[in-house]
């Protein structure tokens, strides 16, 4: 690990008070000359993810009671209590950050669609599902997703491709994969190229379909001329994915991944989408998110792409369990709080669940060998959800976690207390992490330029 | 519905003078219809119907076109108007060049070539450039839905050539100039292009590609046809009656089927039965499976279809018919003796509780939760999207736990929803929904009929806008009546013809096009006949500007 330049301290030096949102090119020194695989086959890349779960906690069951290093794990925490096979629980490797709160200043909360657009944009919701500008996870993407296969991956358990809090822009989303089938099909189909597959040969298309591009590339310019502002945004993005899949291309034809972890992942078999009655139940849920975070382990093993996201319910969320006969948004709102437990316990077997689904997440990232570690310690995952106490969609304390240790950009395993300070304080550490160029992030009381210090190394 | 209001206030801003110079000015040669300036144009892209039903139409039903492209936004209550500022993001793209290669692959296979490429390459196994340039000339004048420029046809004649040359195999170098066009913008968006009027050149109107084109899709869901496009380019589209005489020939073709069916799917929210979002406690409705929702989808749009086509019957008495159609397992959760095969007319009873769309399954089902009714879903439903009314978001901090819990002493939804109008933060907004949507609480969450809820009795009486009704059919009766409906209808096609909320300045123009739709008796063809001729569907104030930035 030692061998390697912190590139954090790069940019951070180079660009000091550089503008929000640039999109650095990679820099030279870490790639080959094709400018398409990292040199020096072995180089361990770090990725970025978020992971959701919907519906949120009950704050005073789910914030551990202790802070700092090795804090003592709250009852609604108690699944990362998981020895890893690699060594130490899953608690080590998780941060917590309790009482971070979505500032409203006034504004609309729109249930279940404020959170996630402030602590993922650091702005205020300007409408229901609208988010006021591209999502972290495309801002991090735009810096160290271009040199992969895929500049990011999406993936939902729910069943539902427009379950996503990734966003290009104001209005653009980037829909999530729902089915195991399909991924597999994309990232392990007749594309993929397995290192143990022999000598590499590069398939002709591959050539001709970048000529495609290129005859669409030329279109460009006369279009541009035709447009009002509104659809030259528009249309930059759309040639920006064009782009993209050039540079797919490119690393198609630049061969295999040299990464020992590196192996095609198993076929995952047959969808059960497909069936004639859909199941939201926890058993279904877990089986569909166990087998995408498979694949997305393998993914990443394969340095395919460095950033997804990963969702396990949506915000509404519409997990439920055999018999019973309504949903776990339902339940927030209308299961009475038991007077003698003091929450609602049909709704809060969900958020048991939904800690348990994270510790599954973060167990597989740290099932995979990577240098002197695990995978986990190459990523910075950050887990959030889209309220605190959902009963009244309430958004202050909204419950954030980061695993990993973020190719040592991350001290793992505390708990933070936010004692009301805005959430963009930690959003702005994960950038911060990953390397982006940003001194301050937000608007007004969601303005911030204090990132957690204590996690940042 | 939600208030985003992107868009240009200048252009709106515009309008309206344009509107006040205009209502002095009379009327035009079209049927006396004011003259007003439509919006702003932008690009729209797609929906992945109209992506699939223009592959078809231009390159043979048979090819199977790939379901799961980049999905439809919905904003402002229609993907028709979500297309209006959707993108194409990297996942997106994937997506829609492995779709092109696909579809390219089907459409020059040895199978059906014959059907696609007119000419006969001069070896099948070289480039030929006379032959591809023939195909791509022919096949990308209905992809672009314009005649291609020298360049366009140049460059994919060159990646025919090389690709032909490098395959050994002509018709494998043709897939690759035909999934140029399959990817390219001009394919994936239609694009409304302005030139100032050479009558009066201070307004801008439509290109008559561009007319072509929005008229093709409102009422085809497709791509222009040869005829349309021969019209559309010697400039004779323009001419009102050309125009008119083009509309009747597209609303008389089997194709306006599907555009129909395309504008009621949109507007009642039937893609989320097609995409399998529209689900059901299966323990507790074990009846309620995906091929039982598609027939429900199916029944409702066969029902529009035939009272609005091939009946030409009032379009408010679609809240009111008890014409319909069956399948046998339909009729088994209508309870009604069905024995016919898969698909045949039905008439509800006389004396029966079920009359219009809204006692249909399909309806009952997406304005329900998993496992219960809702009354405040279900108006919410009839006010937003059938009578063009707002309803606020609800307030924050609300506690709803008396709402739904059914083990207490309030065992029917309007008990239960008694506390929304006893509790000042909640009546402001459910005095507009709950009352409409109790109505229908003898349909439960599948719409199967229930006189009883936990054993009490069901009351569905009530009173909507001032006009009382005792049940479902009561209420159908109040909506067909209620003033709101027809123009509601016509704000929501145009919204859907222009790809856009109206701007203040159009108003009037709505206004007159309901006129003309009441006047005709609320026919649907008298209703798109004066929309596809009026100021709005032809002009724009110019093109979509961005919207302000965000910080």
């Amino acid at each position: 690990m030692s061998k390697r330049i912190n590139r954090r301290t790069i940019l951070r030096g180079a660009v000091a008070g550089g503008a929000v949102g640039m999109g650095l090119p990679l820099l030279d020194c870490f790639l080959n000359e094709n400018g398409t695989a990292l040199a020096q086959g072995g180089a361990i890349p770090v990725r970025f993810g978020t992971w959701f779960w919907g519906c949120g906690m009950n704050p005073a069951r789910w914030a551990p009671p202790t802070e700092g290093l090795g804090y003592e794990l709250s009852v609604e925490l108690q699944a990362l209590d998981r020895t890893l096979s690699s060594g130490g629980k899953v608690r080590d490797h998780v941060s917590v950050f309790s009482g971070f709160d979505v500032k409203l200043d006034g504004n609309p909360n729109f249930p279940h669609g404020s959170g996630p657009a402030s602590n993922l944009t650091g702005l205020f919701a300007p409408a229901d599902g609208v988010f006021g500008a591209a999502s972290i996870d495309v801002l991090i993407a735009r810096e160290i997703g271009g040199a992969t296969r895929f500049r990011s991956l999406q993936m939902s358990a729910t069943g539902n491709r427009n379950h996503t809090y990734s966003r290009e822009s104001a209005t653009i989303r980037n829909a999530s994969e729902i089915s195991p089938m399909e991924v597999y099909a994309r990232i392990f189909g007749p594309d993929f190229a397995d290192p143990a597959a022999g000598e590499f040969v590069p398939n002709p298309r591959w050539t001709l379909r970048q000529s495609v591009l290129s005859a669409v590339k030329d279109d460009r310019d006369k279009l541009m001329s035709r447009v009002g502002t509104h659809d030259k945004q528009r249309l930059d993005q759309y040639f920006t994915s064009v782009r993209q899949l050039e540079q797919m291309l490119d690393v198609l034809l630049s061969g295999p991944p040299d990464l020992p972890s590196c192996r095609r992942a198993d076929d995952p078999g047959p969808d059960i989408l497909e069936g004639e009655v859909f199941q939201n139940d926890l058993d279904s849920v877990n089986q569909r998110h166990r087998a995408l975070a498979d694949l997305l382990v393998f993914a990443l093993a394969c340095d395919q792409t460095r950033v997804f996201n990963m969702i396990f319910s949506s915000g509404i969320s519409e997990l439920t369990v055999p018999g019973l006969n309504t949903t776990h948004h339902q339940l927030t709102h209308d299961e009475s709080i038991d007077a003698e437990l003091g929450y609602q316990p049909q709704a809060t077997q969900f958020v048991l669940a939904s800690m348990e689904a994270w510790a599954d997440f973060v167990e597989r990232l740290a099932s995979v060998p990577e240098g002197d570690g695990t995978m986990l310690d190459n990523c910075l995952v950050f887990a959030n959800s889209d309220l605190s106490y959902a009963k009244p969609d309430d958004v202050r304390g909204l419950p954030t976690m980061i695993a990993g240790s973020a190719g040592g950009r991350i001290a793992p395993g505390m708990h933070i207390r936010g004692n009301t300070d805005p959430v963009t304080r930690v959003g702005l550490t994960v950038q911060q992490a990953m390397g982006l160029p940003i001194d301050a992030w937000g608007e007004n009381s969601l303005q911030t330029s204090l990132p957690v210090s204590e996690i940042l190394v | 519905m939600k208030h985003y209001k992107p868009g240009s206030s200048i252009a709106a801003l515009l309008a309206v003078v344009v509107v006040a110079a205009g209502a002095c000015g009379g009327s035009d040669s079209s049927g006396g219809a004011p003259v007003t300036e439509g919006g702003p144009v932008a690009l729209r892209r797609l929906t992945s119907q109209q992506y699939a039903q223009s592959v078809h139409d231009v390159l043979g039903e048979r090819i199977v076109v790939p379901s799961r492209i980049e999905p439809d936004a919905r904003i402002e209550g229609l993907l028709g108007v979500g297309a209006s500022f959707v993108s194409v993001t990297p996942s997106g793209f994937e997506k829609y060049e492995a779709a092109a290669i696909a579809i390219a692959q089907q459409a020059l296979s040895a199978e059906l070539r014959g059907a696609n490429v007119s000419c006969e390459p001069a070896s099948p196994s070289g480039s030929d450039d006379g032959c591809a340039t023939e195909f791509i000339a022919t096949t990308g004048r209905r992809l672009f839905r314009r005649a291609l420029t020298e360049d366009e046809i140049a460059m994919r004649v060159a990646i025919a050539a090389s690709s032909a040359t490098e395959l050994g195999d002509f018709y494998a170098g043709l897939e690759l100039a035909l999934a140029s066009l399959l990817v390219s913008p001009n394919f994936l968006f239609r694009v409304e292009e302005i030139e100032a009027d050479p009558a009066d050149g201070s307004r801008n109107r439509l290109t008559s590609t561009s007319v072509a084109t929005r008229l093709s899709y409102l009422v085809w869901n497709s791509t222009p046809d040869d005829e349309l496009l021969d019209a559309a380019e010697s400039g004779d589209l323009l001419n009102t009656d050309t125009l008119a005489a083009q509309a009747a020939r597209l609303l008389d073709s089997p194709k306006a089927e599907a555009g129909i069916r395309a504008f009621f799917s949109d507007l009642l929210t039937f893609r989320r039965i097609d995409e399998g979002l529209v689900r059901k406690s299966p323990t507790q409705f074990p009846a309620f499976t995906l091929t039982l929702a598609g027939d429900a989808k199916e029944q409702t749009l066969r029902t529009i279809v035939d009272h609005l086509v091939t009946q030409e019957l009032d379009l408010r008495e679609l809240y009111t018919t008890r014409s319909t159609f069956l399948t046998p397992s339909l009729g088994s959760v209508y309870a009604v003796p069905f024995g016919g095969g898969a698909w045949g007319p039905y008439e509800f009873a006389e004396d029966g509780p079920r009359a219009g769309l809204l006692s249909h399954v399909s309806l009952m089902s997406i304005t329900a939760h998993p496992g219960r009714s809702s009354a405040t879903l279900r108006g919410k439903f009839v006010r937003e999207v059938l009578l063009c009314q707002d309803i606020p978001d609800p307030p924050a901090n609300v506690d709803f736990s008396i709402v739904a819990d059914t083990s207490g002493e309030l065992r029917t939804a309007r008990e239960r929803l008694g506390e929304h109008v006893t509790n000042d933060a909640c009546a402001g907004c459910h005095t507009l929904m709950d009352p409409i949507g109790l109505a229908f609480e003898n349909f439960d969450a599948i719409g199967a009929y229930r006189t009883q809820e936990n054993g009490a009795d069901i009351d569905a009486s009530g009173n909507l806008d001032g006009q009382s009704y005792n049940d479902a059919i009561g209420m159908g009766q109040a909506l067909r009546d209620h003033e709101s409906l027809g123009p509601c209808m016509t704000r929501n096609l145009y919204r859907y013809a222009v790809g856009r909320n109206p701007v203040p300045g159009e108003q009037v123009l709505l206004t007159f096009l309901d006129e003309r739709f009441a006047d005709s008796g609320y026919r649907w063809g008298s209703l798109i006949d004066a929309l596809v001729l009026s100021d709005g569907f032809l002009t724009a104030s110019g093109q979509r500007e961005a919207e302000e930035a965000v910080q």
